[in-house]
């Protein structure tokens, strides 16, 4: 893994590296080469990692005072929020977790479409990212399910039968996934266990995530390729780990004003109110994350061609790689998707609102305009785009705009060296 | 070498190959079908329920196999709304006289055939039932009419026991 031998100082540093070679892997890990001009839209992969690793730990937690079963669920949750020592707070933390999962999530996913991040030789490590948000919202959809309250039972009856939409075998899907006629009993048991298993797989893909980056190294926002040898990069430890640590910081300060003063602001009163197979609620709406999507479901008046719809809109995003011909990767130098970047920003802000209201009348011609423009972006835009849009001069290097100096490699260079 | 030539081991490699596939099938098979609802489950087919107090205009919402059943005794007008509907107007074009076998009884599954949400009784455009969900509209024969749910509300296997008595399943 690491482009230079590494040998530790101690006897028994050495004894140990020589049959388990783990130093060399945390060597690399620190001096892993960072271009030194990453901005702060770098910072959420680490945020991510603690994203993970808080709701593992919450959830371990929780898991030893939650009973998964359909007559005692709801209560041994009351129970954790009453009785648990500290419980209350654990489980705003795993509750709220999920949403500050997703908030940096969608930043991440952003980041990379602003900056070009899953272009060529990316490629890889863009897909990783598809399937650990994949997992991450199936995670989000079953834990939502396991306090058995109102919004529980119904947002899983609807989610489960989406399957219903696929010819001939779909209501046999459904059954299966129910193990019943509906969500009951064994629905809870099983969705207890995935989401539990969920986090494991999603940290094992974190690791091949990172390996992957590790291969080509960061992206960056000129997003030209570092020059090798040159002064484009610095160590991860310790220039990389003070900004994360930082911008983390930053970040669980809007993390705790959640779980501190507002812990039910981003979920439903109706969640409050215990499964009744009997009553649906008035008006059944995702978490916020999903939102977006369920918009595009709801656009579609047709049962299969809606679930087909919203489907494409997920996985669109794994071909992204092939869908963008343009070959300049940072929209910095890109006038025109610069633009249409923004414009698709507003498009999934505006599916995720009218997602959240009700299907009728003006929110409904509105959800399927954005849900049409969404599409557009990516399979009409994109594509005419790299071959259409006239790009800025890139940079020679990443060290060329840092030092504002001419456009000869060479001069930045002797410049660079001077300043040390 | 060269020449291509069916060997001993050609035969051991497929052999080994196809019991091997069998073997793993055999295996993973119990996994995936223990999900499948089980004999408990399975066990509850059947519920009576006594309609003795229902009055014409009113509906029952019973729980059967954990999904909720509604009994409607409808009023004549209903059941003129529902029998005068041409059958080229329904998306899923099913005959009232099909569906309540006796007229004044309309026993069906209250699951929208959309997305599973319970409808709303006495709303809608059509004066049947309406789902909050996703907006599906159905008829005082609960057929679906209007909005993206794909077929008409599913009638369950039901006989009258007695005059008071229903049995679902």
């Amino acid at each position: 893994m690491s482009d230079h031998d590494y040998r530790p100082k101690s006897k028994v540093g050495q004894w140990f590296n020589d049959r388990l070679p783990l130093l060399t892997l945390a060597n690399h890990l620190t001096d892993y080469p960072t271009p030194k001009n990453l901005n702060y839209w770098w910072t959420f992969g680490g945020i991510l990692t603690f994203c993970l690793i808080t709701q593992i730990v919450t959830g371990l937690t929780l898991a030893m005072h939650y009973i998964a079963h359909a007559d005692m669920a709801f209560e041994s949750v009351e129970h954790i929020m009453r009785d648990v020592n500290y419980g209350w707070l654990i489980r705003y933390i795993h509750a709220n977790g999920a949403s500050m999962f997703f908030l940096a999530v969608y930043i991440h996913i952003f980041r990379s479409l602003f900056y070009g991040s899953y272009k060529a030789p990316r490629e890889i490590i863009w897909i990783i990212g598809i399937i650990i948000y994949l997992l991450m919202m199936a995670a989000a959809f079953m834990g939502y399910v396991l306090p058995w309250g109102q919004m529980s039972f119904w947002g899983a009856t609807v989610i489960t039968n989406l399957f219903s939409a696929i010819p001939l075998v779909g209501e046999g899907i459904v059954t299966w996934l129910w193990g019943g006629y509906s969500v009951d009993n064994p629905t809870l048991t099983r969705f207890f266990t995935l989401h539990y298993l969920i986090p494991f797989l999603i940290l094992g893909l974190v690791v091949l995530h990172i390996w992957a980056l590790h291969v080509p190294g960061n992206n960056n926002p000129v997003g030209i390729d570092v020059k090798k040898p040159s002064k484009d990069t610095v160590p991860f430890h310790p220039y990389i780990v003070i900004k994360d640590g930082f911008a983390l910081l930053m970040f669980m300060i809007v993390f705790a004003f959640f779980v501190f003063y507002a812990p039910n602001i981003l979920g439903h009163a109706d969640n409050y109110i215990e499964a009744n197979p009997m009553v649906t609620p008035a008006h059944i709406v995702p978490e916020w994350y999903l939102l977006p999507f369920y918009a595009i479901l709801r656009s579609v008046p047709d049962k299969l061609l809606g679930v087909v719809a919203m489907l494409s809109a997920i996985l669109i995003l794994a071909v992204l790689p092939w869908l963008d011909t343009s070959k300049i990767r940072s929209a910095v130098f890109r006038p025109l998707y610069k633009q249409f970047y923004w414009i698709l920003v507003a498009d999934v802000l505006i599916l995720g609102y009218v997602g959240a209201m009700p299907a009728e009348g003006l929110y409904l011609l509105i959800a399927r305009v954005a849900t049409a423009y969404y599409f557009l972006h990516f399979l009409v835009i994109l594509p005419v785009l790299g071959f259409k849009e006239k790009t800025l001069p890139v940079p020679l290097s990443i060290t060329e705009p840092v030092l504002g100096g001419s456009p000869n490699l060479a001069v930045a260079r002797n410049k660079e060296s001077k300043i040390e | 070498m060269s020449e291509k030539k069916t060997k001993r081991r050609d035969f051991l490699f497929t052999a080994t190959t196809a019991v091997g596939a069998v073997g793993a099938a055999a295996v993973v098979w119990p996994m995936i079908d223990q999900m499948n609802p089980d004999a408990s489950v399975k066990a509850l087919a059947s519920t009576e329920v006594d309609v003795s107090a229902l009055t014409p205009g009113n509906t029952l919402t019973v729980l059967w196999r954990g999904k909720p059943v509604f009994i409607r005794r409808r009023t004549q007008e209903e059941i003129d709304e529902a029998r005068a509907v041409k059958m080229e107007d329904l998306i899923h074009p099913e005959k009232d006289e099909d569906r309540a076998k006796n007229p004044e009884w309309l026993v069906m599954l209250g699951v929208c055939t959309h997305l599973g949400c319970v409808p709303l009784n006495d709303k809608g455009d059509y004066n049947g039932w309406f789902c909050p969900c996703h907006g599906s509209h159905y008829d005082t024969s609960g057929r679906i009419r209007k909005g993206p749910a794909p077929w008409n509300m599913e009638v369950p296997k039901y006989e009258f026991v007695n005059a008071n008595t229903i049995k679902i399943g």
